[in-house]
């Protein structure tokens, strides 16, 4: 904390605080206010009565209720919920083993597997959407969930795979050594001593990777295209922008109801996920 | 029964030699601790024991079966760490209960036997409570319950001792003595204190580069240390060392260098009769001097200058110049002695020791 004079603290912390604040939540605030403002004071604000762009008199559900009740918001929800945990719990699966594997198995090559593993991560999906485009066309696989599934796992594990891998690093050695002497095997050690020791760095891995795929757009926008397929990103800007028109309202409600999994996923574990990302194994 | 054999044990990390052909035999009910400075390849022999580390060549064998090839599990021994690696997400009752939930042991069983532990080790009321919310002290006990539930063959201990803090550690080093004496369990003990080595030990293995460089009782080590390396290592402060010559006079035999001339006492004498003319070591513990007033003819004297003087309540400890080299005499608390005194000190002729100057192995 800062020392010294009341102002110090003001000028150096609250001020900054709030100012940092403002700037993150606004956002989320201009979605809110949008999402629940009458089409006329959207569209033509200088007739409504009482106007102020910060706030409204006359708050109305109609953009929610023509969200679910005239476009597939619904089964957007649906569809993005499934993609989204599926190819978590492919990448986590895959991430935990192969983490595990390059930090604790002295094979030859781990190093450079886990640098070529990272590498896979650099490359850029505006570039990798194309052959993939191409595999999903040959496995008859366009405009199913199953393309989404099956793809985001090439950005996802790479993520997870490093994020376990240095997590596992900071779990002690002899914690498996001794339950290898206890009793156990390489598998039941890891099983029961080290995930359990690591499950703060493993919800941190399942957090990042479901709002990644939650929030995916490129992959999302090409392989599906039917409306009843999509998921909420491509959904919403597809649905309610057509041509030069923009369905503001609905379009925010779409947009603050698609974040708010992800907030509450954020919410429930946020203390692991720090000690997930710093790294800390108590004792 | 837990009688262990080295046999001819190597280990090479990658071009390292960290492990040169160590053979031991440590007999059943034994407490044997292995001493060395730090990489001198005992935490690397204890793990090759446990299974933890591969042996490049030689055999290891648990009364009488040979464990090379065998996983940890399978070897029925014990380890405490230096860490303690108590599992962090489970309470003190499942530490303790792991291994025995591992190899299938009835729910009765295991409480008995936890109880049990917890009931020598005093940590009954600790059963519920996590690693993270003990004290250092607990969490030692804790490790060392979690190996004695097991009633394995062999007791490993890596450097259990060194994370706790100096009161602790003596008071923890009295009742894993006591331990041993109730559980009867063979142990191989690790640790860079030679105090620990020296108390702990029925034998102790000093250990330098890789190397055995004896294995002896503790006093065995004390009074006849087999090379310069252990006669430096065991005992504290450490012995006095003074390269010398040695020289005929008049038939006896006298040692010099440029600030020492002592004649050798017959038994010394005896011994070096072959290394006339040659550089040794002498070696003399800072016990084994005394501070005379006066010219004490029967035994080696010379002269030093007193340059710092340690207090320590039961002695004092006087670090003294002599010639060009700095000896340590511990003396009687009560002697009156001030810095930049002149004084004259004798050895203890039965107590002193030589050393080839080349090989370092005692004459």
């Amino acid at each position: 904390m800062i020392e010294g004079a009341r102002w110090r603290k003001w000028v150096f912390f609250y001020v900054p605080m709030a100012l940092f604040l403002l700037f993150l939540l606004f956002p989320f605030y201009w979605m809110v206010i949008t999402s629940v403002r009458p089409d006329g004071e959207l569209y033509r604000p200088w007739n409504s009565s009482n106007y102020n762009p910060f706030w409204t008199w006359k708050p109305t559900w109609d953009h929610v209720r023509y969200l679910f009740e005239e476009t597939l918001f619904a089964s957007w929800l649906w569809n993005t919920t499934f993609i989204a945990l599926a190819s978590t719990a492919i990448s986590l699966v895959c991430g935990v083993f192969a983490g595990y594997a390059l930090s604790r198995l002295n094979f030859p090559f781990a190093g450079s597997l886990g640098t070529g593993i990272f590498i896979t991560y650099l490359v850029p999906q505006t570039l990798l959407f194309i052959p993939l485009a191409e595999i999903i066309r040959n496995y008859r696989l366009g405009d199913t969930p199953w393309s989404l599934i099956l793809t985001y796992p090439t950005f996802l594990t790479p993520f997870c795979t490093w994020l376990m891998m240095g997590y596992f690093k900071a779990v002690p050695k002899e914690l498996e050594e001794c339950a290898r002497i206890d009793g156990a095997s390489r598998w039941q050690a890891m099983l029961y001593i080290v995930i359990p020791v690591a499950i703060p760095g493993i919800l941190s891995a399942g957090i990042f990777a479901f709002t990644l795929s939650w929030n995916e757009f490129i992959y999302a926008l090409v392989f599906l295209s039917s409306p009843e397929q999509k998921t909420v990103p491509v959904g919403v800007t597809s649905e309610l922008i057509r041509g030069d028109v923009f369905y503001w309202g609905p379009l925010m409600a779409g947009a603050l109801l698609g974040s708010i999994p992800v907030a509450i996923a954020y919410s429930f574990f946020v203390e692991h996920y720090v000690a997930g990302l710093t790294g800390s194994v108590k004792g | 029964m837990g009688q262990v054999v080295l046999k001819g044990i190597n280990k090479f990390f990658d071009s390292v030699h960290a492990v040169k052909d160590v053979n031991l035999q440590i007999r059943d009910k034994e407490f044997m601790v292995f001493v060395g400075p730090s990489g001198c390849g005992k935490t690397t022999t204890l793990r090759m024991i446990a299974g933890l580390e591969a042996i490049s060549s030689g055999d290891i064998s648990i009364d009488g079966n040979v464990v090379n090839g065998l996983a940890p599990m399978d070897r029925d021994i014990a380890m405490v760490f230096q860490n303690y690696a108590l599992y962090p997400h489970m309470s003190v009752y499942d530490n303790m209960a792991f291994g025995l939930k591992m190899r299938k042991f009835e729910k009765p069983e295991i409480d008995k036997r936890v109880l049990e532990a917890a009931d020598i080790l005093g940590i009954g009321e600790l059963l519920k409570r996590r690693p993270r919310q003990l004290s250092g002290g607990q969490r030692q006990r804790v490790a060392l319950g979690r190996a004695i539930v097991r009633h394995p063959r062999v007791f490993l201990f890596d450097e259990p001792l060194s994370n706790l803090d100096a009161k602790l550690r003596v008071q923890m080093r009295v009742e894993l003595k006591k331990l041993h004496l109730r559980l009867g369990t063979t142990a191989i003990y690790v640790t860079h204190d030679q105090v620990e080595a020296m108390t702990l030990g029925d034998r102790v293995v000093v250990m330098k580069d890789g190397v055995v460089q004896q294995v002896g009782e503790p006093l065995e080590l004390y009074n006849r240390p087999a090379n310069k390396f252990v006669a430096g290592f065991i005992g504290s402060p450490a012995m006095n060392f003074a390269a010398v010559t040695v020289t005929e006079a008049n038939g006896s035999l006298i040692a010099e260098n440029s600030g020492l001339r002592i004649k050798l006492p017959d038994e010394a004498a005896q011994r070096l009769r072959g290394h006339i003319g040659r550089k040794v070591m002498l070696g003399v513990r800072p016990e084994d001097l005394t501070v005379t007033g006066s010219v004490d003819l029967g035994h080696p004297c010379f002269d030093a200058v007193i340059e710092v003087v340690e207090q320590l309540g039961s002695e004092i400890l006087l670090d003294m110049k002599v010639g060009e080299s700095i000896m340590v005499a511990s003396v009687e608390p009560t002697a009156s002695v001030r810095v930049g005194d002149k004084l004259r000190v004798a050895m203890r002729p039965t107590r002193l020791h030589v050393f080839d100057a080349q090989t370092e192995a005692a004459i």
